[in-house]
């Protein structure tokens, strides 16, 4: 399966530039031990972007490093950002893992352009299977050089030392030092090849345990500061006057009454008018006395979208041929005992992260520097830059532990009015968007229209498959099931809104075409659901979640009166999932109610089972809003729900009893979980929803069909 | 513009502002209590949540000609001194946070839940905290926690 990122992920130019910074690094850093790891080839993967070098930049293969102070205290540095995925708990208990030091004695460095390796970006659930695994291996080399200094000083082979507690131990003298006092004075920098950490997951003390949020209580009393609630002295709040639709340009504009506002700058530029202001209220009082207009095309509208995405290929965006092809497809359907032919249509969804786009940007000079929440600082560097024309070295993006993303952070749009407005002002500006303008002027997760053909022979086992899916992504497009003749394609098309990255991207409208499309095949078939599935599997950790999920969940005891079952799961990011759902349905109310959900989950050896459950319970409610409910409306380039009473998420009220089976693979490597856990749950509902009434749900969201047949979701 | 005394937090402050500008702003801009956080702006999503007078309220939607004589709380004022609020502290030992954007909104909420309904049933948790979104889906954990506080209340009266 493709761990390669994916056509929305919106790549970065992996652009690196170090050496201009590199004195100033380390004055930051001060004395004591410097280790830099080469990468794995899996940690190369990261800047596989391609982009220019810089001659005298340290080797690019360097995805951490870390350093250990005279005072004992141990800074790691990683692209990797924090975005509530817990990363900056995981990532620590890596650290105090192998360097064995107390959690309190580490911080973490994330996603500061000028002090941390180049990084793509945190997406693609790629932090546990590769950063987790690379500063694990510069901690463990830390420790091993520690022991050497150690050893020298006490005239000792080295082989009789150990490391606990911040210590290097000599069990034979019981005589101990310090890492703070093994650094004193000295000033050591040292470049080692990666080396497999060490420490097997069944030896594991602090990964491996469920540690709290290193920052918790800085949550809790309201002290972080997320990118929106950074400031500086002089600070002005900056408006973008948005055009009226999509792709609009400017004709004429008014902004005089603006200008004559008391403090108020008025930038236009192209396409660009946007105010600054020295509070927020003059800033939107500004805005509301700009008159402009626009033009625009027509535009595609939500009530003819899956029409449109069949009848637009993309020619040009192609990629080459068929994801899987294999044997020959039409001679298996043409002597097949069961046939299924259907259409799954997938809505656009919005991210709406609960904090919006902000970014706050400052100019030194023709220096730029930008605080904004993104999971691509080194890619909104890259823009930034771009953008102004600046050299990358001239800008230096940082990224605050942020107020969620889900995939929806990966442009620097905020970035850029920031800076731009800035520059004007001469005074650092922030922009916060609104919560309209974040459901209007990001980007979506992208609709699409999957076609599947499946067919199966008289002992339950299928023989072909053929899956088109025309727009959303080929994430998570081949099938896991063991089949003979296949055809699986992904038709790009010319999207009618802008479209992007989101939790598991295409993976969700694959799996929901896919699990749904096998429980078509198992009632054609006449097989149990799960028993089908597990029929036509060979990957045993993918079997296992079924079964082990399927016995917890109880799927063998009968179904209470108008209850039903459904299942959906898969192969995802590395990890194996599978997703149990129980609906009633309610004749006298005409209400779909769900019961309860289960999901079983492997992904490896468990750094933070707490954090992990929480990812899984947390991708299950998210999913269920694009199971249920969400659905972004758009006409003629407008977005018509663009606010929270109109685009529904879910609540408390909309939240089932939710369940999760972890199975902890100490044998096999960690890998993430962000992602995965989303991809079962619609189709697992949408099969569930069969089982009970018999109607059978082929769109994300499931809604208006069931509404047609007079049940609605509760 | 005109001048207006507010109590936030135990302290008064005299406010620079005109008598319709909104409190969420007020606080994050000339105050730097930014503990309050915008989410939508129209009282939707409960980010913004403090106390006045001891009850939940939308800082977004609120003017601050609204608030002479009254007593304002924010998510930085709960703590006494070290010690964090029993529902800081739930919040914490449940683990009810992902990118805690939303935990500000959702702790105030809970505080003004608690005040009025000491022992609330999970429906009564539910029915209250359903203005309040988590988009990280951590509810189940902030119910947990609710009760949790709900427990640590009733052991410290």
């Amino acid at each position: 399966m493709t761990t390669e990122p994916e056509r929305y992920e919106l790549r970065a130019p992996a652009s690196y530039v170090f050496e201009s910074n590199r004195r100033e690094f380390f004055k930051f850093l001060g004395a004591g031990v410097f280790i830099a790891c080469a990468a794995s080839k899996a940690g190369a993967f990261q800047e596989s972007g391609g982009g220019r070098r810089n001659s005298e930049e340290l080797p690019r293969e360097i995805d951490a490093w870390l350093h250990i102070g005279e005072e004992g205290g141990i800074t790691a540095f990683t692209g990797k950002v924090e975005v509530g995925q817990n990363i900056r708990t995981s990532l620590t208990q890596a650290v105090a893992e192998e360097l064995k030091v107390p959690v309190n004695s580490i911080r973490l460095v994330m996603g500061d352009t000028e002090l941390v390796p180049f990084d793509m970006g945190t997406f693609g659930s790629r932090t546990t299977p590769v950063m987790n695994l690379q500063l694990r291996r510069v901690s463990a080399a830390a420790r091993d050089v520690l022991i050497d200094l150690a050893a020298k000083q006490w005239g000792v082979d080295r082989a009789h030392l150990t490391a606990s507690d911040g210590q290097v131990l000599d069990p034979q003298t019981k005589r101990s030092l310090p890492y703070a006092q093994i650094v004193q004075g000295r000033q050591i920098t040292q470049m080692l090849p990666a080396e497999d950490p060490v420490i097997p997951a069944s030896d594991w003390k602090v990964a491996g345990q469920p540690l709290p949020k290193v920052n918790g209580r800085d949550f809790v009393t309201g002290k972080h500061r997320y990118p929106s609630d950074q400031a500086l002295p002089g600070m002005l709040y900056g408006k973008i006057a948005r055009p009226t639709a999509f792709n609009a340009t400017l004709v004429s504009s008014d902004t005089q009454a603006a200008e004559q506002l008391p403090g108020v700058i008025v930038v236009r530029d192209g396409n660009f008018v946007g105010v600054a202001a020295p509070s927020s209220a003059l800033a939107e009082q500004a805005l509301s006395l700009i008159h402009l207009q626009w033009k625009a095309e027509r535009q595609p509208s939500s009530a003819e979208l899956f029409e449109y995405l069949k009848k637009n290929q993309s020619h040009e965006d192609r990629e080459e041929g068929p994801a899987a092809k294999k044997g020959d497809v039409q001679k298996a359907l043409a002597s097949a005992a069961h046939k299924v032919q259907q259409t799954y249509n997938i809505s656009y969804i919005a991210h709406a992260p609960l904090e919006p786009r902000a970014a706050l940007a400052e100019w030194n000079g023709d220096r730029l520097t930008v605080w904004t929440g993104t999971q691509r600082p080194f890619g909104v560097r890259g823009e930034l830059a771009t953008a102004f024309h600046l050299p990358e070295d001239k800008v230096r993006v940082l990224m605050p532990d942020t107020g969620s993303a889900y995939g929806g952070k990966h442009t620097g749009d905020a970035a850029i009015e920031a800076a731009r407005l800035a520059r004007a002002a001469k005074k650092p500006v922030k922009v916060v968007w609104t919560r309209e303008e974040e459901f209007t002027w990001a980007y979506f997760r992208p609709a699409g229209v999957v076609e599947v053909t499946g067919a199966v022979d008289t002992e339950g086992k299928i023989t072909a498959w053929e899956f088109h899916n025309y727009n959303s992504g080929s994430a998570g497009i081949a099938t896991y099931y063991d089949i003979p003749n296949q055809l699986i394609e992904f038709h790009p098309v010319k999207s009618p809104l802008r479209q992007g990255s989101y939790r598991g991207l295409a993976a969700t409208a694959n799996h929901f075409a896919r699990e749904v499309h096998m429980d078509e095949l198992a009632h054609a078939s006449g097989v149990d659901p799960l028993e089908f599935r597990v029929k036509n599997l060979k990957e045993e950790r993918l079997r296992d979640v079924f079964v082990k999920g399927g016995e917890k969940f109880g799927w063998s005891k009968p179904r209470a009166k108008n209850h039903g079952y459904g299942v959906g799961g898969g192969y995802e990011k590395l990890g194996y999932v599978a997703t149990f759902v129980e609906v009633a349905a309610d004749r006298g109310t005409n209400e779909v109610k769900i019961e309860r959900v289960l999901t079983a989950f492997d992904c490896g050896a468990i750094v933070n089972p707490d954090g992990l459950r929480n990812q899984l319970i947390g991708a299950s409610i998210m999913g269920l809003g694009g199971a249920l409910f969400e659905a972004v409306e758009f006409e003629d380039g407008r977005i018509l729900n663009n606010h929270f009473a109109s685009y529904r998420v879910p609540r408390f009220r909309d939240l089932p009893p939710m369940e999760a089976l972890l199975l902890d693979r100490k044998d096999q490597p960690s890998v993430g979980a962000g992602e995965a856990p989303i991809v079962g749950l619609a189709p697992a509902i949408a099969n569930a929803v069969f089982d009970a009434i018999g109607v059978r749900l082929r769109g994300m969201p499931l809604g208006p069909p069931l509404v047609s047949h007079g049940y609605h979701f509760g | 513009m005109g001048s207006m005394k507010l109590v936030i937090n135990g302290q008064a402050y005299n406010i620079d502002a005109s008598p319709d500008a909104i409190l969420l702003s007020v606080l994050r801009e000339q105050l730097d209590l930014t503990g309050s956080k915008y989410g939508c702006g129209e009282g939707q999503c409960g980010a913004c949540t403090v106390l006045v007078d001891g009850k939940a309220r939308r800082s977004c939607q609120t003017p601050i000609s609204a608030l002479s004589d009254k007593s304002i709380t924010t998510i930085e004022g709960l703590a006494k001194g070290d010690r964090l609020h029993p529902v800081q502290q739930a919040f914490l030992d449940e683990g009810a946070m992902q990118c805690a954007y939303c935990t500000s909104g959702m702790i105030m909420s809970a505080v003004s839940l608690l005040s009025f309904k000491p022992n609330p049933s999970e429906k009564e948790i539910v029915d209250y905290m359903q203005g309040n979104i988590c988009r990280c889906g951590t509810q189940p954990r902030i119910i947990a926690a609710i009760r949790r506080a709900a427990a640590i209340e009733r052991s410290r009266s």
